[in-house]
């Protein structure tokens, strides 16, 4: 278990926080002591033990582990659709306790409601978070270029099952980029693609990224993604009991090109500690 | 164009006729024959082998009303029925018209003369009977689902009241409509009474008596597909925090809409059952009457009269049962959108 140092001067973060609190947030994402048991029939399971992360704003970070080691679990208590028996997340300085769109989520498998269009499953998400704060005309142009930002506006009034299974995720990651969050979840989300479309989406995310500064927080299981997409990696233990055992800073420089990395010495030095932290330190347990 | 052809034959469940439009576009005829052969022939052979055992084998059973009615005596009955309906029309035409001549003379002797006007009274053919039926069904159908939906998505939305209602629903589930009739009657002729009624208390109590027999197929299913939304889907309307009424129309709702629509053919066909049985006992005038009253008849016709009403009876069922599968396509997520 680590905590991650600031990394940047939480000077952002300091204009933020309210004058009523008398302590300044350390960071703009803060889990502290984060556990959690669900019932079984053999009495509680402790799936997370004792999670400490901080995260800067701004930051995109990776959340890797073995199947199984709760690593989706740290993401859902972010979004507040699980609640920590121990300890909580604070974000901006103030408790997570329910969902919320300010923690919008990037589901595994889309998400997308299939009776519902492209742009009317963004419409959804939109009508109901900026409802008395955007005119339609505006609503509209939003979700247009919410759309555009992920390549999606040639399909727009496309139902789901038109598409492919990547320009899903794409709308998927419009829908939540729409909600304007300030930490941006994504829960394994090109787990369920195809290497090359893969490769296209992440290429996009890292745009979209360039352009936006949005905190990210992303769960996979896929080590060239962590190194190339992220500014940090959380390495999870193996669960039950699950925590956090390393944290990596990934400082290469950005833009980051896949081609030109692919020979970079740091790259794979940076590949090569992940892949030996979970190959060798955190072998996968028998039977699993 | 013909591939929208196609497509919409698919959906109205015209399959059989697929090959025939990929014959005029000019695909391969072999292979377009035989799946017409395989749609369309075989249930043909098929049909052709029934009537022929039909035929053969009624003419061995004598009964008490004669020789059981084969395929030609049956269609000889059903065209005798479309003449007597024709007939009574053009009996009731003549009589509104000497009604309205009689009026009109009467008026011109003397304008402030009050005028009455009569309606026909005659008695219904089978093709009003047809008519009272389906519009019985469709009332205890609709009856039945306006109670059946919203209680089954509460359900499905709270599993406590889902487990509080449950024996009562297993319990009241397998009752027989004929259980059931004697109770709605004697309810009906307490709780219905009007100087001027709208509907017919026969009419009232076939159709409470659908209602009852029809609710719980679509309260299960719809119980049980409002329950297992996908999570996913679930989880998105708590993250954009939408409100438990959009939450409740724009995701649990249409989620739930392709077996919401099962459940309400499932019921339709209930209904349609029950309202047979209802009828005969009720005496509301439509199919069940009828059956009853031509057995009660027994003259030589009847035999064939009851089994014209028995292939009707089972078109309509078939047709019902068609046009609910038809809808579904129509409206539920399931397919890919066409429009």
């Amino acid at each position: 278990m680590s905590v991650i140092a600031l990394r940047k001067a939480p000077l952002e973060t300091a204009e933020e926080s309210t004058l009523t609190t008398p302590v300044r947030p350390p960071s703009f994402l803060e889990l502290s002591g984060v556990s959690i048991e669900f019932p079984s029939r053999k009495g509680p399971f402790r799936a997370l033990d004792n999670v400490n992360l901080k995260i800067a704003k701004g930051e995109f970070v990776s959340v890797i582990g073995h199947s199984g080691c709760g690593k989706s679990t740290v993401l859902n208590i972010v979004a507040g659709l699980y609640r920590a028996t121990e300890g909580g997340a604070i974000l901006n300085g103030k408790e997570v306790n329910e969902p919320g769109p300010e923690r919008a989520v990037v589901f595994q498998n889309h998400a997308l409601l299939p009776w519902l269009t492209c742009y009317q499953n963004v419409e959804l998400a939109v009508k109901t978070v900026f409802k008395g704060r955007k005119s339609k005309q505006e609503m509209r142009e939003w979700i247009e270029h919410n759309l555009k930002l992920v390549h999606m506006d040639h399909a727009i009034h496309k139902y789901p099952a038109e598409i492919s299974g990547g320009m899903k995720q794409r709308v998927g990651i419009a829908r939540a980029l729409a909600m304007e969050p300030s930490v941006l979840l994504m829960d394994e989300p090109f787990g369920a693609l195809d290497a090359l479309t893969r490769a296209h989406l992440q290429d996009s995310v890292m745009e979209i990224q360039a352009e936006l500064n949005n905190t990210v927080i992303m769960v996979t299981h896929d080590v060239d993604e962590a190194v190339l997409l992220s500014d940090k990696i959380v390495m999870m233990t193996n669960g039950p009991s699950a925590t956090v055992g390393e944290v990596l800073e990934v400082d290469l420089p950005r833009p980051r090109e896949r081609l030109a990395l692919a020979s970079d010495e740091r790259y794979n030095h940076f590949r090569s500690q992940v892949l030996s932290f979970l190959y060798e330190r955190q072998r996968r347990p028998e039977g699993v | 164009m013909s591939n929208k052809l196609i497509n919409y034959l698919e959906t109205a469940g015209l399959n059989w006729m697929v090959p025939v439009v990929r014959l005029c576009r000019g695909e391969d005829a072999r292979e377009q024959a035989t799946e017409l052969f395989n749609k369309a022939g075989l249930p043909l052979i098929a049909l052709l082998v029934f009537l022929l055992v039909w035929s053969v084998g009624a003419s061995q059973v004598k009964t008490s009303l004669g020789v059981l009615p084969g395929p030609a005596a049956v269609w000889e009955q059903a065209v005798n029925l479309v003449d007597e309906h024709q007939a009574e029309r053009a009996k009731a035409d003549a009589f509104y018209q000497r009604q309205e001549e009689r009026n009109a003379a009467k008026l011109e002797r003397d304008p402030t003369a009050e005028v009455r006007i009569r309606d026909y009274t005659g008695k219904p053919t089978f093709i009003d009977q047809i008519g009272t039926s389906l519009l019985t069904v469709f009332t205890g159908f609709v009856l039945a689902s306006l109670i059946a939906i919203p209680v089954g998505v509460a359900c499905g939305l709270s599993p406590k009241l889902y487990g509080a209602i449950s024996p009562l629903v297993q319990i009241f589930k397998p009752v027989s409509p004929l259980a059931w009739l004697p109770i709605v009657t004697m309810v009906v002729s307490a709780v219905y009474i009007s100087d001027d009624p709208l509907f017919q208390k026969s009419f009232i109590t076939s159709a409470v008596t659908v209602t009852l027999c029809s609710l719980w197929p679509t309260l299960i299913n719809t119980a049980v597909a409002v329950a297992s939304i996908d999570k996913d889907w679930i989880n998105v309307g708590r993250v954009i925090r939408l409100n438990w009424s959009t939450q409740v129309f724009r995701i649990a709702i249409p989620a739930a809409l392709p077996m919401i629509f099962t459940g309400l053919r499932l019921s339709l066909g209930v209904g349609w059952m029950v309202l047979i049985a209802a009828e005969m006992l009720a005496q509301n005038p439509g199919l069940g009457k009828f059956v009853w009253d031509e057995f009660q008849n027994g003259s030589s016709d009847s035999l064939g009269r009851i089994m014209v009403a028995v292939i009707t009876i089972g078109i309509i069922g078939f047709l019902l049962d068609w046009l609910m599968l038809t809808l579904q396509g129509l409206l539920s997520h399931q397919k890919v959108a066409g429009n």
